[in-house]
């Protein structure tokens, strides 16, 4: 292992680390746009100079390899020099209309300005135009003159999508970013084009122009999306309600993990937010009377439905679970399952179309939390329960979230089982068709309104915090199960999520020991604890 | 005084293209000694001679063969860089016209030296007749077995870029890539066109391997000066009597190449400034002209000798034009992959010709200097070192004449 020394500090890295990531291991920051970590190097931006003791001049720090005994200096007077120097380059024909463009407040050129640059402009000629708001795709927007030619989206298109969709064409200050002809930047993953993209060259369809970047709160949170959970950073905008027009959810960014989805994110998963404040959201618990559904009080809700589970026998009740509900949800379920002595129970509901699967992130199971339900033992036969109610032996069922309507089964039969079902109770953050037929409707708050955990398909647990207030009288699944527990005569102390984590750990061996420290940022995989614990 | 011609002895006779000429004189005589040879001693022979690179950087040609890893397996590629595009130069042309087997002789040495069985020849893409010309004696060395035996050649025309004459510029384009330069390290000896071993050449280069190994590397080398030896084409353009291209000895002045070869000023007869070694090279007052035109004698007089070709510039010409029209070109042929090449050869341009049209403002020369002299030696190639030469030395050694259109 080379073992160098950077501003006077010494370090070890692993071998071919460069000198970008050498001194971020010492927390020195050697600014850079071309270089991603994610990326192959590609020295075109020449901002990242360092001085290494013995050569000549400073030298990009991305292409050059620590080696044992290097001494590199980050900020001797010609790296400064150099900086800001080029810093002016990468601002000659740049338009300076920060004002009017998405990126400010996130812009490396005025960030780094203001650390390297600060020299008087000397530029007084007429700049290159080029190209303006050009649609790149469904996702995707292209200002030519913002671009400071980095060629991260470039590259991005081709080693890690392999799709090869744009490309870098004309020649000196003529050069710009562009698409090869016929082609759109339509891939899977193009929204993450815009997140390295350190200008205001490539921005959001989807979010530009609905609020200033200083506006947003962020939490950290785990997209839903699929059973790959990956880490995700949640932007709201709390502070400025009113630009934003109802939209609290302002967009979903990734969130480095090395373990699950390094630095990007799908883009079904980035856009899949729209539910959150989706007119179907549902803001009351609704009673059906004669045919129409109406609000009602939760303490009535509650009631109503520990009511029918304990009017009905256990034998003749029935549970559909939903591996999009949180690990905590589930155990909470579990729970009212196990005080009813309820033995009817599944999650796992064929989709009406098979999800899409790619060697990259995106795994074919849509459902973030397909294992946690497994290991907390809700996995059943949900088609044998739907059967059992068309034969009239389940007189009461207690949906998840799930259309049932929608599904990969025969929709006559369904219909006819649902239709069989005395008390049908529905729960989850949106109506549905299925939702329409209940008797009971308990509105659930959405993942970004609440704490909790997903277990992915690998068996990885991990945490998503609230981002957002709860929409209207919505709870968290666990606390109307909490309640329906306490009506039932199990009082429960459980407040908050993470009590019903803790409950789980004590309960289910998979989860034994974890908390939502050890679990931490990047998760904790199931198991792990055991294990090291006989170790 | 010019001594003895080797490259340019055959390019009086009207056939010299033809397999039938270069043999009668004595063509191929080398490539059967060559084979006699070890790869090494071929290589060591080479670097005796003090042969250096003639494209423009001056390179030691044996040194650079030397860098290809000694225990490779695979394959090694030999790149012929005959995109000549050096503003001032065209001497290869001549050379790819006149006396194609010669390169062809040249690479089969160079290839056995390098242990490389494929050679391509990088042509520039208006050199129309070189490469007509260069392909059909290609054709003729493989039907006489001299080609098709162990080593191959693959021609390739270039599509019009500066840039692709930069050694990894060149491999790029050669590779099916936008000609743009590449990182190093690694270095194309190490890794180089499709990721093999490449050893890149100028085609002038090559043609003196015949020679060499002929004659061997003492008699080359005393052609020369002490670290550079033979003889070299001066491609001489501008205010001269005789515009042409010229061999002589490494050895003789800048004032020979005006005076002697080219047979003097023309215009008003009276020389102003010289560039020496193509628009990339610092550019010289009249009063600097004795230097010899090596290497080492062009360096050490603040400029270099580039690809020997000399500009020449008599009174009549104005210098800001001058350096307007080169910004220009070098605004116009930066291929915009480092930023300070891409955003200041443009910015420069406009400065410069601004000036010329008498809107210059006083600070407009210094900021082209400070510019040039940060951005000089920032980029991935030496494409924009090449600029900043004619941008500080124009203004420096003429800068009453720029001040002079600046308006008070």
């Amino acid at each position: 292992m080379p073992k160098l020394t950077i501003d006077g500090k010494e370090i070890e890295v692993a071998p071919g680390t460069n000198l970008i990531e050498a001194a971020r291991a010492l927390d020195i920051e050697v600014p850079h746009y071309c270089y991603h970590p994610g990326l192959s190097v590609a020295g075109q931006c020449r901002l990242c100079m360092v001085d290494i003791e013995k050569a000549p001049r400073p030298t990009i720090a991305c292409n050059t390899v620590a080696t044992d005994g290097m001494v590199v200096w980050t900020q001797t007077e010609r790296v400064l020099e150099t900086r800001k120097s080029i810093m002016e380059f990468h601002l000659i024909n740049h338009p300076l209309d920060c004002p009017v463009c998405d990126q400010a407040g996130e812009c490396w050129l005025q960030i780094y300005y203001m650390k390297h640059g600060l020299y008087d402009p000397r530029m007084v000629d007429e700049k290159v135009h080029k190209p303006k708001a050009v649609p790149l795709g469904p996702h995707v927007i292209l200002d030519a003159e913002r671009c400071i030619l980095c060629s991260r989206c470039v590259r991005f298109c081709d080693e890690v999508t392999a799709t090869g969709e744009l490309g870098i064409f004309d020649r000196g200050d003529r050069s710009e970013i562009g698409l090869f002809p016929g082609r759109e930047l339509d891939n899977k993953y193009s929204g993450n084009v815009v997140d390295i993209c350190p200008v205001g060259a490539l921005t959001d369809r989807d979010f530009r122009f609905q609020v200033r970047v200083w506006y947003l709160d962020a939490a950290k949170s785990i997209c839903p999306g699929c059973a790959r959970g990956c880490n995700i950073e949640v932007h709201v905008n709390r502070r400025r309600p009113h630009h934003a027009q109802g939209r609290r959810v302002a967009r979903l960014k990734p969130r480095f993990n090395a373990a699950v989805n390094k630095w990007w994110i799908c883009d079904d998963g980035r856009y899949g937010f729209g539910f959150v404040d989706d007119g179907s959201r549902l803001r009351s618990p609704l009673q059906r009377e004669g045919g129409q559904q109406l609000p009602v009080a939760w303490d009535e809700a509650i009631a109503g439905v520990a009511g029918a589970l304990t009017a009905h026998p256990p034998a003749e009740t029935g549970v559909i679970a939903s591996p999009k509900m949180a690990n905590e949800d589930l155990f909470a379920l579990r729970r009212v399952l196990d005080r009813r002595g309820v033995t009817q129970v599944g999650f796992a509901v064929r989709p009406r179309v098979p999800g899409d699967e790619d060697k990259l992130l995106i795994r074919a199971d849509k459902n973030p939390n397909t294992r946690g339900a497994e290991l907390i033992g809700l996995g059943g036969d949900t088609a044998a329960i739907l059967a059992a109610a068309r034969a009239r032996r389940i007189r009461c069922l207690w949906i998840f979230g799930h259309d049932l309507l929608d599904a990969g089964w025969p929709e006559a039969e369904t219909r006819a089982a649902l239709g069989a079902v005395e008390t049908l109770i529905w729960s989850g953050t949106n109506a549905n068709a299925t939702s329409a037929l209940a008797r009971w409707v308990l509105p659930s708050a959405a993942w970004v309104e609440r704490d909790g955990t997903f277990t992915n398909f690998e068996g990885r647990v991990q945490r998503f915090r609230a981002a957002v207030d709860q929409l209207g009288e919505a709870l968290p699944d666990w606390e109307i199960l909490g309640r329906v527990l306490t009506a039932l005569g199990e009082p429960t102390l459980a407040a908050r999520a993470e009590h019903w984590f803790r409950e789980l750990g004590r309960s289910v061996p998979a989860f034994a020991g974890m908390t939502y420290q050890s679990i931490g940022d990047t998760g904790q995989m199931v198991g792990a604890t055991r294990e090291a614990a006989r170790a | 005084m010019t001594g003895e011609r080797t490259l340019t002895r055959n390019f009086h006779r009207p056939d010299a293209h033809t397999l039938a000429a270069y043999r009668g004189t004595g063509g191929y005589t080398a490539w059967e000694k060559a084979q006699t040879m070890e790869p090494a001693a071929i290589t060591e022979e080479v670097k005796k001679s003090n042969l250096r690179g003639l494209g423009g950087a001056g390179f030691p040609t044996g040194m650079k063969w030397s860098f290809i890893p000694k225990n490779h397996t695979g394959p090694v590629y030999l790149v012929i860089n005959a995109d000549e595009g050096e503003p001032g130069t065209f001497k290869d042309r001549y050379l790819l016209e006149r006396d194609p087997h010669a390169l062809i002789e040249g690479m089969l040495i160079a290839a056995r030296a390098i242990r490389s069985a494929v050679g391509f020849v990088y042509i520039r893409g208006e050199y129309v007749e070189p490469w007509r010309r260069f392909s059909a004696a290609a054709r003729e060395a493989t039907d006489a077995g001299y080609l098709g035996r162990g080593f191959d050649v693959v021609v390739h025309r270039g599509a019009g870029a500066y840039i692709c004459g930069e050694e990894t510029g060149l491999i790029s384009s050669l590779e099916g890539r936008k000609g743009w330069p590449k990182l190093k390290p690694p270095f194309p000896a190490i890794k180089g066109a499709f990721g093999a071993p490449t050893i890149v050449n100028n085609v002038e280069t090559i043609c003196h391997l015949p020679h060499i190994i002929n004659r061997g590397a003492g008699w080359f080398a005393s052609l020369g000066t002490k670290t550079q030896g033979g003889t070299r084409m001066y491609s001489v353009s501008g205010r001269v009597k005789r515009p042409g291209v010229y061999e002589a000895s490494v050895a003789i002045t800048l004032r020979q190449v005006i005076y002697d070869l080219a047979e003097g000023v023309t215009g008003n007869g009276r020389l102003k400034a010289v560039v020496p070694g193509g628009s990339s090279a610092a550019i010289l007052r009249a009063d600097e002209i004795d230097v010899t035109m090596d290497v080492d004698g062009l360096k050490n007089a603040g400029t270099m000798a580039g690809s020997a070709g000399v500009i020449v510039m008599d009174e009549t010409v104005s210098i800001p034009e001058a350096l307007m029209v080169v910004a220009r070109f070098y605004a116009h042929e930066s291929c915009g992959q480092c930023t300070p090449c891409r955003e200041s050869t443009g910015w420069i341009y406009k400065i410069t010709e601004r000036i010329v049209e008498g809107r210059g403002r006083k600070e407009d020369l210094d900021t082209v200097l400070d510019v040039a002299r940060r951005g000089a030696g920032t980029t991935i190639c030496a494409f924009y070192d090449g600029a900043v030469g004619p941008y500080i030395s124009y203004i420096e050694k003429f800068r009453d004449e720029f001040e002079a259109l600046i308006p008070k």
